[in-house]
């Protein structure tokens, strides 16, 4: 699983850092991004499909599988 | 505070200062969403009051036909005075972009993760201290002895002002917010609170400190430095958004945990569920209603909005939508899926909402810890205010 976060959607409400600190980080702005590529592992997936479920922006996304 | 007069006809003729609705509003949305999503009324000017998650995030998002210019659920209808001190309101919570963008981006850094973590420890030793001037009561005010006092303090060390005169901030504050159908009363808190910062502001030009405030004073944008109202704005701004919204939040979390004790006991039996617990806290008791000013005629689901009109963006109401949150109704402390937008959406997300969500853990866990079993006091009463910020005013609770 790959997830990405879209700087334009994203407005800082921090939610996807404080359910997954693993997985986002945010700078001082509030915005936040992914952890390296984005590549969870495998453990992570439910924390990763739960911050994508509780941004109130949509601003994350899983990523296709890539070829 | 003014009287209002009884609501017949809800869809047509609301009035979000009614006492019931103030009281408890959640009847109201549920009956307008199905019947009415967007209510109008023609007092205090023409106002809307969209009622659906999806409404209101869509509102929120389109800065282009809903402007942040004027904010207040309550328009003030006194007398302006010809050269308004805050020629620029209180930005950038009253801009729309581009005076928002740079203004908000001088505040958020205060109210970054790490900057929060920093003023997490004074919160915790402020609430101890709190709790122990009336734990040994078996009583107290929850509200008032504990929830009010709690977010001034600790904004008033970011802005570097003196924390004696918290209950003085307070006290303007509430003129300002909660007394806004009361023209002189709100005019007077905001005068009190613009000498201050008038004065504030000239102390800081003799000597500087490491406060919000200074560093404000300091800031340069295009080699200039800020004008001295926007300065004040913003100041001001900082302390009136942090503190009756945050304490409304602690408060309706403290009513709630008072009411049921099997949520106030999986709180201490359970702490893995803290961070979904304060989630659903804000979500099923979120405090702050914004407005916007429709910027042109338009229409939406419906609804023909005029230039002018104000738009009372309900995200407490969006919170409670069926149509996004199964049993919206109910505290569930570990809903895990819980898209709330207490803290708005779009480009005017709340900058303090990193700070409100430590107060709210941080007073609840102490409380907790010193007073895990408390309970409403019979027969004494709970007051609620409403309109911009809802939440307890007075909350009678025993713990014997």
């Amino acid at each position: 699983m790959r997830i990405r976060v879209d700087p334009d959607k994203c407005q800082g409400h921090a939610r996807c850092y404080g359910l997954a600190p693993e997985l986002f980080d945010v700078d001082d702005y509030g915005t936040s991004s992914v952890v390296g590529d984005g590549t969870v592992p495998p453990e992570l997936e439910a924390k990763a499909r739960l911050a994508i479920a509780n941004c109130p922006e949509f601003a994350i996304e899983e990523l296709a599988p890539g070829p | 505070m003014t009287t209002t007069r009884p609501v017949s006809d809800w869809t047509s003729d609301f009035d979000v200062m009614d006492p019931d609705y103030v009281r408890s509003p959640f009847e109201t949305w549920r009956m307008l969403r199905e019947s009415c999503p967007i209510a109008h009324t023609n007092r205090r000017g023409s106002n809307w009051l969209p009622t659906r998650y999806e409404d209101v995030t869509a509102i929120a998002h389109d800065i282009e036909h809903f402007s942040s210019i004027e904010v207040g659920v309550i328009p003030f209808d006194g007398e302006e005075p010809d050269e308004p001190v805050l020629a620029y309101g209180l930005p950038p919570i009253s801009a729309d972009p581009p005076l928002h963008t740079w203004t908000r981006r001088l505040l958020l850094p205060w109210f970054s993760h790490r900057r929060v973590e920093g003023y997490e420890d004074l919160t915790r030793q402020l609430c101890r201290r709190l709790i122990e001037c009336f734990v040994e009561d078996g009583r107290a005010d929850a509200a008032a002895d504990y929830a009010q006092q709690i977010p001034v303090r600790v904004i008033s060390h970011i802005l570097g002002v003196e924390e004696d005169l918290s209950d003085t901030f307070t006290g303007w504050v509430r003129e300002v917010l909660e007394f806004a159908d009361d023209a002189e009363r709100s005019l007077h808190g905001m005068e009190g609170l613009l000498n201050y910062f008038v004065a504030e502001v000239e102390r800081r030009r003799r000597g500087p400190g490491g406060d919000l405030l200074s560093e404000l004073l300091r800031t340069e944008v295009d080699g200039q430095p800020i004008d001295d109202s926007i300065v004040m704005g913003a100041a001001a701004l900082v302390l009136i958004a942090g503190i009756d919204t945050t304490w409304s939040a602690i408060g309706s979390s403290l009513w709630h945990l008072a009411t049921h004790p099997e949520d106030r006991r999986r709180l201490v039996a359970e702490p893995e569920i803290w961070p979904l617990a304060i989630e659903e806290l804000l979500r099923a008791y979120s405090p702050v209603t914004m407005a916007r000013i429709v910027t042109g005629d338009v229409e939406l689901n419906g609804c023909p909005m005029k230039a002018g009109d104000r738009i009372l963006l309900s995200f407490p109401a969006a919170n409670r939508d069926p149509e996004v949150f199964e049993r919206p109704d109910e505290v569930v402390l570990d809903r895990a899926h819980n898209r709330h937008v207490a803290f708005g959406a779009g480009i005017h997300r709340c900058a303090g909402s990193n700070l409100a969500r430590m107060e709210l853990r941080v007073a609840l866990e102490e409380w907790l810890a010193a007073i895990p079993e408390f309970r409403l006091e019979e027969g004494a009463e709970v007051t609620w205010a409403g309109g911009q910020v809802r939440g307890p005013r007075q909350l009678p609770v025993v713990f014997p």
